[in-house]
């Protein structure tokens, strides 16, 4: 991986009272696109805006490129930030919007329109240059935002939740757009989301938090396939979360049944949890599989059949493209690399959360 | 540092708007009877306030006033404000503005032009011409109170009512109106207050004879201010005040404005 | 049903035209007319007389300067209320509305109490060794008067203006590098404008127009225009001088509502 531009010692932030972050400690790489994903009030925001300099952190300190910059007011820091809701500056035409940091470090004219073309070409809004904010979309208002924070050439942009606004159709369109404007730029993006689909889709990594702790940092591909707890596991898609208990190394017990896997180094006959995605059940005929139930629920999705299946006094969220009929009896199959083994929550914020939000 | 430099900032406008009102309140208790002398402390003001017929008569027309005119105003202006509501944009440009006349326009101008109208179509002087002028300036203070609300008001509650069965007419009170009643409430307490407060439309509209409590004082200024009247300020200023920090210490939470 | 609710502006509607519009038009009549009935400038041009120019000059002086100092002393005040973050929105309203329950003239009146020679701001200048100032009488004591009883409605739009301006605007400002000055200037002034014009009428008008504050603190010697008018009406009975004089002063306040209105479409900067 490349240079490591940010870090995040020890910060702790509470607000009357309430801790937000706790000890939080995390480190943001050059050129990378990292993305806060979490529940609201999970201090994601709070990160973000102690990032900017609009939070000074209770304790801890912030380091980028080897200096501490936790005092740094927001307008000498070498980042720019993409608000929620925009914030652009109604008094002022688009134009004036995007001008407003270069004017302030007193740029010639000339860079000045220049910069402007640059960034509404990169935007894809050439040509709105007198337009007033107003009279834009809400889609067009999120580009002039990010427009109006890269004319800076800032090293680290931040975007809190900046596709909140938008109807879905838009919002998987900015998707690509932002990792275009990413790649274009060649700058670390620090996004905010509550969204994990927007989190997956866009992330190099993702760092996953929770009541202000960082639950689990990695690329998408290791947040959803092996998740660290039932947390992460519950609120990164769907999935059957399992009590169960490790014999041995490679071998669970799950619902009293033994299912070999892959995991190691958990100990002997210890208490954990286990995470099987939908998609990871296989439902076979009744005596080849490991476990047999019966359906109880069928939901057609589109892509797919959802399907819930009574096995072991436990409900299978089960995710297949095969119909299987309400009452019909099924075997269960999982392979052992899509059981993922995890230890039980120590505390409150790594359990499994009821609701997705 | 800073803090300390804004919360003296703040400190220093209060005192400059509240001294005048320690000032009566001291005056109130003053025994001598001229405002330039501290003569000791006596409760005789408040004791001869009682017997006093005229200023309690100028007192009870005020609260009359008062009461009836942003009752009225209240009334006529909610009313409006749901009229309006449905009207076409311009025709609502056009009487918004129209709402707008009494706000900005000179309490002067208004006071003379109430009295041009009274004089020329035979209005008989008296405490209808005041009510009739205070419900005049009143109503503007409670369009502009409730008019928010009413934008802020989601169509599809009264809709909502409607589709479960409720009559257009109930439909309003049980669901409309109570969304609307905070608007209405402040309308009706800025209406109340501004037409106590106010002397200088009703000086151009009263008739001889009839006061309000601000005509009264006017007309003392010449031979002096009678003692009373701080005492009866005192009274009333202190009764709101404890009224209003016995509506903030209400454990229920207020809806915020 | 929709033709029922159209019913409903009537009352208001006739109301308003009984009591605002036929009143305003009997200004104009009477303004317009002498007093045999005869169409005639007179009352209007009546204001370039020398007497009731000067009390027009004084009046628009001392309107202006209280107009000021009222916006100086508002402005801070209402950035401090407005970062306040006070939970409670009316709250900060009615400790300003609060004052007009002790009478208006009773309170103006005081500030003779408070400004005299041996009166209370004397006694404690004194005691801190400090000039006294000796200003009842005067036109600074109009001015004082005229600050006082308006302040409020000077800080109330430029309260609701800028606790109406999102938090995030001042801080993308700050993110794209505006220090304090620049944030003020180029974002919080401007995005204050509906406020602040909202202010200045509010203010303006009724110092403009005033006879109570300048006949409780100016004594008896300083007519402005609104005394004059005034005593047309309740003294001299010259209804028709009076009228004229007062069509002069709504130029003024149509002047403000045509500024109001240009620069205040969203009603905005709203007292309430």
């Amino acid at each position: 991986m490349s240079k490591e531009l940010i870090h995040l010692n020890n910060i702790s932030k509470s607000f009357d009272g309430q801790m937000v972050l706790d000890e939080l400690n995390l480190t943001i790489h050059e050129n990378e696109f990292v993305t806060l994903l979490g529940p609201s009030g999970c201090g994601k925001t709070t990160t973000l805006r102690i990032l900017g300099g609009f939070a000074t952190p209770d304790t801890g300190s912030v380091v980028f490129d080897g200096q501490d910059i936790t005092k740094l007011p927001p307008n000498l820091r070498p980042l720019n930030t993409v608000f929620q809701k925009y914030a652009l500056f109604t008094h002022m035409n688009i134009a004036e919007n995007i001008a407003f940091g270069l004017k302030i470090r007193k740029k010639s004219k000339d860079y000045i329109a220049d910069k402007i073309r640059y960034a509404l070409k990169l935007v894809n809004l050439e040509g709105y240059e007198n337009r007033m904010p107003d009279s834009l979309s809400g889609g067009q208002q999120q580009r002039i935002a990010i427009a109006r924070a890269i004319v800076n050439e800032p090293r680290v942009l931040l975007l809190d939740e900046p596709l909140g606004a938008l109807d879905l159709k838009l919002r998987q369109e900015m998707q690509y757009e932002l990792i275009r404007m990413k790649n274009e730029l060649g700058i670390t993006f620090v996004y905010v989301t509550h969204d994990q689909e927007e989190a997956l889709t866009m992330s190099d990594t993702i760092v996953v938090m929770n009541q202000g702790y960082i639950q689990q940092i990695g690329s998408p591909e290791s947040i959803y396939n092996e998740p660290e707890n039932a947390f992460v596991a519950d609120f990164i898609g769907d999935s059957n979360i399992i009590s169960a208990t490790m014999i041995e190394d490679k071998l669970v017990s799950i619902l009293g049944t033994r299912f070999a896997c892959v995991d190691t180094g958990f100990g002997h006959n210890k208490p954990v949890d286990v995470v099987i995605r939908p998609e990871d059940v296989e439902l076979v005929a009744p005596t080849e599989g490991i476990l047999t139930g019966v359906v109880s629920h069928l939901i057609f999705k589109g892509v797919h059949y959802e399907m819930e299946v009574m096995a072991g006094g436990f409900e299978w969220l089960v995710h297949s493209t095969a119909l299987h009929p309400v009452g019909e009896k099924v075997g269960i199959r999982v392979d052992p690399y899509n059981i993922q083994i995890m230890n039980k929550p120590e505390s409150e914020d790594e359990e499994a959360v009821a609701v997705d939000i | 540092m800073r803090n300390a430099v804004k919360k003296l900032y703040i400190a220093l406008i209060f005192l400059f708007l509240y001294a005048p009102i320690a000032t009566l309140m001291v005056l109130s208790f003053n025994a001598s009877k001229t405002r330039a002398k501290w003569g000791g402390f006596t409760f005789k003001w408040y004791a001869q306030l009682v017997h006093n017929d005229d200023i309690l008569r100028a007192l009870g027309n005020t609260l009359l006033i008062a009461l009836l005119s942003s009752v009225i105003a209240t009334v006529i202006g909610t009313i409006a404000c749901i009229a309006m509501n449905n009207m076409k944009k311009r025709t609502r440009t056009i009487m918004m503005g129209i709402t707008n006349i009494p706000m900005l326009n000179a309490d002067i101008v208004t006071g003379i032009s109430l009295m041009l109208l009274f004089i020329s179509f035979g209005f008989r002087f008296g405490l209808g011409t005041i009510l009739l002028s205070h419900i005049t300036f009143n109503i503007p203070y409670v369009i502009l109170s409730v008019m928010p609300r009413m934008k802020q008001l989601n169509p599809s509650i009264y809709e909502a009512a409607l589709d479960l069965g409720a009559t257009p007419v109930a439909a309003f009170f049980r669901v409309v109106f109570p969304d609307l009643m905070p608007g209405i409430l402040s309308g009706f307490l800025m209406a109340f207050t501004m037409s106590l407060d106010d002397f200088i439309i009703t000086h151009f509209t009263k008739g001889a004879g009839v006061d309000t409590l601000s005509t009264k004082i006017y007309t003392e200024v010449r031979k002096g201010i009678k003692p009373e009247m701080y005492a009866l300020s005192t009274i009333i200023f202190a009764a709101v005040l404890a009224l209003l920090l016995l509506v903030n210490a209400a454990p229920e939470k207020r809806e915020k404005n | 049903m929709t033709s029922k609710r159209k019913w409903l502006s009537a009352p208001y509607t006739l109301w308003s035209l009984v009591f605002i519009i036929i009143p305003l038009c009997m200004i104009f009549y009477y303004g317009l007319t002498d007093k045999t009935g005869a169409f005639t400038l007179e009352n209007i041009t009546a204001i370039a007389t020398a007497e009731h120019a000067r009390a027009l000059r004084l009046s628009i002086l001392l309107s202006l300067i209280s107009t000021l100092i009222c916006f100086l002393l508002a402005y801070p005040l209402a950035m401090i209320l407005a970062n306040m973050k006070v939970s409670q929105h009316s709250f900060i309203i009615l400790i300003f509305i609060l004052p007009m329950w002790m009478n208006f003239l009773l309170r103006t009146l005081a500030w003779q109490t408070l400004l005299e020679k041996s009166g209370v701001i004397n006694s404690i200048l004194t005691f801190l060794h400090l000039p006294n100032i000796n200003i009842i009488n005067t036109p600074y004591a109009i001015i004082l008067g005229m600050v006082y009883n308006f302040l409020p409605f000077m800080v109330l739009p430029l309260y609701n203006a800028l606790s109406k301006i999102d938090e995030n605007v001042v801080n993308a400002a700050r993110d794209l590098g505006a220090d304090n000055l620049h944030t003020f200037f180029r974002i919080i002034l401007p995005l204050s404008v509906p406020g602040i014009i909202s202010g200045i009428s509010m203010v303006f008008v009724p110092a403009l127009t005033t006879f109570v504050i300048s006949s409780l603190l100016g004594g008896s010697k300083i007519l402005l225009i609104g005394n004059v008018i005034d005593q047309e009406f309740t003294q001299a009975s010259n209804w028709h001088l009076g009228s004229g004089l007062s069509i002069v002063l709504m130029l003024f306040i149509i002047l403000n509502m045509i500024a109001s209105a240009v620069f205040d479409k969203e009603g905005e900067g709203s007292m309430l």
